[in-house]
């Protein structure tokens, strides 16, 4: 059973490493979180891309909620901001992809061509 | 929607959008009463009798972006379709408070879903709010209560990946012991 008190020995591990992390170039990802996003999925494609990073120790990468993103029918809907670099925005996004997008994309820095709104739309 | 779990997330973020800094979520399963009753309830800037009456229409909307919103009729309709209800109360600067009564045995009553996952969800993207959650069943209950997490990790981020974690099983653990306790 988790306790609080393990809770407290996560933060005086981790205390140290969270200065270090707050440095150099952030990647963010951006996840439509409005009633179509939710209705579509958006939830575990969140969840899976919060804990993907957190198993992975991404420390460069922010995952944040934005509200409807204007194509309802192609939730849930994930947009990727490099540094430097284009957006690039996911469609009809599963917890799956979102795995996927974090190795190939976030990780190796090749976007996931299929899952491109670009590929979705042809 | 197909999840009450799904409904809370969606009009919590309601809370969020009107700058609330402390919104409390209750989850109330009572056999006895036979109902499943959802609070959500902020301090956030609170909506005008007149706005009051109009959200549950689907064609009003804080947006601007187009005139549509659906985040209320939807729950509204899911707990009156079960023959429950939904109240809204509201006062501009002090909060609003969402009530809605499912009829817990109505063959029409969506499942209740994934309350970790909607947690998890707000509380690790939203970490400048607090969130107090109680979900009871009959006469057991479970609490988050994210000023006492905070508190605890004294400037550590809850999306620090240990933490995020910790976090994840903790209230996995929680809703399922929850549910176990009920057999």
């Amino acid at each position: 059973m988790k306790s609080l008190a393990e809770l407290q020995a996560i933060r005086n591990k981790t205390i140290n490493n969270v200065v270090m992390r707050k440095e150099g170039d952030n990647i963010r990802i951006v996840i439509g979180m409005a009633t179509c996003g939710i209705a579509a999925g958006a939830r575990p494609v969140m969840n899976a891309f919060m804990e993907e990073i957190s198993k992975r120790g991404l420390g460069n990468v922010a995952v944040t909620q934005t509200g409807c993103i204007g194509v309802c029918r192609l939730e849930p809907i994930v947009e990727v901001y490099m540094p430097g670099e284009e957006k690039v925005t996911y469609v009809k996004m599963d917890a799956k992809k979102a795995v996927e997008v974090v190795a190939e994309h976030i990780v190796n820095g090749r976007a996931v061509n299929q899952y491109t709104i670009g590929a979705a739309e042809k | 929607m197909r999840e009450i779990s799904l409904h809370i997330l969606d009009i919590a973020q309601n809370s969020i959008t009107a700058n609330a800094s402390l919104v409390e979520i209750t989850v109330d399963e009572n056999k006895k009463a036979d109902t499943l009753t959802v609070i959500i309830a902020d301090n956030g800037k609170g909506m005008s009798e007149e706005l009051v009456k109009r959200v549950v229409d689907p064609f009003t909307t804080g947006r601007t972006t187009r005139k549509v919103g659906l985040g209320i009729p939807l729950i509204k309709m899911a707990a009156e379709n079960t023959g429950g209800s939904l109240k809204l109360e509201s006062e501009l600067g002090v909060g609003t408070t969402l009530t809605a009564v499912f009829v817990l045995s109505s063959i029409d009553r969506q499942p209740l879903g994934d309350m970790a996952e909607t947690m998890l969800g707000m509380v690790t993207s939203y970490e400048n709010v607090d969130f107090l959650y109680v979900h009871k069943v009959d006469d057991n209950e479970f609490m988050l209560d994210t000023r006492e997490i905070k508190k605890i990790l004294g400037g550590v981020s809850l999306s620090e990946p240990d933490v995020y974690m910790w976090l994840s099983e903790y209230l996995k653990e929680g809703e399922s012991e929850l549910i176990n306790k009920e057999v």
